[in-house]
């Protein structure tokens, strides 16, 4: 067990963390080259405003009419990203962590707070996959494939927060735990996930296109 | 499945020629639109399609460009007839390319860019809708879509400065006038069918006092080939119109009242034509601009007693509005022209298709009753404003709010900006003919 625990911490954690990384620097540069021969239009219309407000709006909780429409989902979606993003980057016991193995710790949420949001978080993916299932304009999109990354998404958190509270084989939840969290860093770059840094640049376009090129504001 | 009297069911496809289509578009947008799609549903509910058939999911854009696009990428080209008959149902029949969905998606991924490159493939295998197929052979033979002939098109201009000297006294349609400041280009159910829209033209470029010409060729704005799937022919197209104005030496092409027009010269044009900034050679005016100028600046004069009293709404056309960014212009001619304006909702840049657009109108019978069914969010948009009057600066739009008119008994009449310029303008005595 310790072992397994000693790999999945200390080389585990590079080798998901590199991959994560360089998976999409290469995913990046791989497009930019690309881009640079067959998409020309990318580049022909850069308007810097455009661009941003585009991105903006999609930052912002309900910034776009697309949301509004749906509000709920719009929260939930809101919520669900923040938690993705905040807790496992703020919690204190990946502070420690960091500082373990970077040499770099950043400010830490109270575990209270970690604890409530995890719960909260966990409750946006059981919204997320319930709505995949019950709204037939999603169930028709959606593959097998989303199903189980909407699960993989889940199981570091499930898992982090069994740890947490000790319920069940502590051992074995933990290594699940960082297990879990490091396949889905691994998945990142190469699935539909590559979102994480892809959406800077589809949105961008679609501000450029349309309000660059046309004063139409795409959210 | 409708008789496609066009497609040659018989041939064999062409997986060699698919997958040199699909490698030349595969760039880095295309990649990353088809991959990063969340499978989030949103763009559903912003497709008039969709909206329109009591949500059926498959008219989703999500749906659409997966089962077509993304298919043909995932199976690498290696697909059956059958299969292509099928995306021929999707890429014409359930898709404008208006381009509404992209605005509504986290990542505004370009749903209608990818149907149009799902209509290049299916293009280039003959499968394409018989309305479209008949006007690009008279496009290829005479340079516009019905096939009329250089010494037609200027008789017919001249007829019409003669048949409008009693409204203005020294109307011409000046053909072929080098160095003028707008060279005019028409789409050309104007001079087949609409005559008199050249005239009212005239009029008011007569009465702004306009240094403008009608060319004797390249007059035609209009570009189906781009609708139909031809990129080499819509290249042409557009080409024909862009020589033209350079070799006249016009410092403008200005666009009659017709949307997709506007889309093809300003804005796709460019690229299909070869000029690889996407930058048209000669600067590219929509009527909408330029007859809101004539308001604003006093050049044309409406008279405050024939504003329209009864309720008026605009339709915005999708290529006039969201994507060529003249919706605040529309609005501000119709209210020189009438006095109870209703605005429909949603409108300017979020607006409805009307279900007309993406070649929908020439595509002819065949496709005549799901114009009518997706047509229903439009008229029921215009029932709710309660308006008697639909404007809208655009011929697809005319025609398809036309037949809606039918259909739902709307009760409205269509009218083009033009024609209630004309109605309305004030004559300055110097023209007024004795
Ligand atoms: C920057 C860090 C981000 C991370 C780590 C991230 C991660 C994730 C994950 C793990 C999922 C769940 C996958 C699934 O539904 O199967 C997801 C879903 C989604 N993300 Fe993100 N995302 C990020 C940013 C964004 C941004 C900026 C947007 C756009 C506004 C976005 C839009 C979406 C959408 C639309 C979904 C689908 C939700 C659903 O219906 O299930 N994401 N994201
Ligand atoms: S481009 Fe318009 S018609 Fe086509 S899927 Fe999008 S919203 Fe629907
Ligand atoms: S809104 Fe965008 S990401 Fe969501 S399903 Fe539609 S195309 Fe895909």
């Amino acid at each position: 067990m310790n072992e397994f625990y000693e790999i999945l911490t200390g080389p585990g954690l590079w080798i998901a963390f590199i991959i994560f990384i360089g998976g999409l620097v290469l995913r990046l540069t791989y497009l930019f080259a690309l881009s640079r021969e067959k998409d020309r239009v990318f580049y022909n219309h850069v308007s810097l405003s455009w661009g941003l407000r585009s991105i903006g709006h999609w930052l912002l909780p309900l910034g776009s009419a697309s949301l509004r429409k749906q509000p709920v989902f719009g929260l939930v979606f809101y919520v669900f990203h923040v938690c993705l993003l905040g807790v496992p980057i703020f919690l204190c016991a990946h502070n420690v962590l960091w500082d373990e193995a970077f040499g770099i710790s950043l400010w830490s949420m109270p575990d209270k707070w970690a604890d409530v949001l995890t719960v909260v978080f966990m409750g946006t993916v059981i919204f997320l996959f319930i709505r995949r299932l019950a709204r037939p304009e999603v169930r028709i999109l959606t593959s097998f494939w989303d199903y189980i990354l909407l699960v993989l998404t889940l199981l570091p958190f499930l898992t982090g927060f069994l740890a947490y509270h000790q319920w069940g084989p502590y051992e074995i939840v933990l290594i699940l735990h960082i297990f879990s969290a490091e396949i889905l860093l691994i998945i990142i770059p190469f699935s539909k996930l590559g979102h994480v840094i892809l959406f800077f640049f589809t949105r961008a376009f679609i501000g450029f296109e349309m309000g660059g090129r046309r004063k139409a504001r795409a959210w | 499945m409708p008789e496609n009297s066009n497609h040659m069911t018989d041939q064999p496809v062409n997986v060699e020629k698919i997958k040199q289509i699909l490698d030349a578009n595969n760039g880095a947008r295309i990649r990353t639109w088809l991959n990063i799609c969340a499978r989030c549903g949103l763009c559903a509910e912003s497709c008039f399609f969709y909206l329109a058939k009591d949500k059926d999911p498959k008219l989703s854009p999500a749906y659409k460009f997966k089962t077509t696009l993304g298919e043909m990428y995932k199976k690498k080209g290696n697909v059956d007839r059958e299969f292509l008959e099928k995306c021929y149902e999707i890429v014409w029949g359930e898709c404008t390319t208006c381009k509404r969905c992209s605005m509504y998606c986290p990542f505004g991924i370009d749903i209608a860019t990818m149907i149009s490159t799902a209509r290049t493939v299916c293009w280039s295998q003959g499968i394409f809708p018989e309305g479209l197929a008949r006007t690009l052979t008279n496009y290829r033979k005479t340079g516009n879509q019905m096939g009329t002939s250089e010494e037609d098109f200027v008789e017919t201009c001249e007829w019409m400065a003669e048949e409008f000297e009693d409204e203005v006294k020294g109307i011409t349609i000046p053909i072929d006038k080098p160095g003028v400041k707008y060279m005019y280009t028409v789409n050309p159910r104007e001079p087949v069918y609409y005559p008199q829209d050249l005239g009212m033209a005239a009029q008011i470029f007569t009465v702004a006092g306009e240094d403008w010409t009608m060319p004797s060729s390249g007059w035609d704005c209009t570009n189906l080939p781009m609708f139909a799937g031809d990129r080499a022919l819509a290249g042409k197209v557009v080409n024909n119109m862009y020589k033209k104005a350079l070799e006249l030496g016009v410092e403008k092409i200005l666009i009659t009242e017709c949307g997709h027009a506007y889309r093809s010269a300003a804005f796709e044009g460019p690229y299909l034509a070869g000029y690889a900034d996407g930058k048209p050679p000669v600067e590219i005016v929509h009527s909408v601009q330029l007859l809101y100028e004539y308001l604003r600046d006093g050049r044309i004069s409406i008279d405050p007693d024939k504003r329209i009293e009864e309720p008026v709404t605009y339709q915005d056309p999708c290529n006039v509005s969201r994507n060529g960014g003249l919706w605040e212009e529309g609005r501000k001619i119709v209210e020189y022209l009438a006095k109870d304006f209703r605005d429909m909702s949603p409108n300017r840049e979020h607006n409805h298709c009307c279900g007309g657009g993406g070649g929908f109108i020439p595509m002819g019978s065949e496709f005549k009753s799901r114009r009518m069914v997706s047509g229903k969010v439009k008229a029921e948009q215009i029932k709710a404003t309660g308006a008697k009057i639909v404007i809208t600066p655009c011929h697809n739009c005319f025609d398809q709010i036309t037949d809606l008119n039918e259909e739902y008994e709307l009760g409205v009449k269509v009218a083009s900006l033009k024609e209630l310029i004309c109605e309305e303008m004030i004559i300055p005595d110097h023209l007024k003919p004795e």
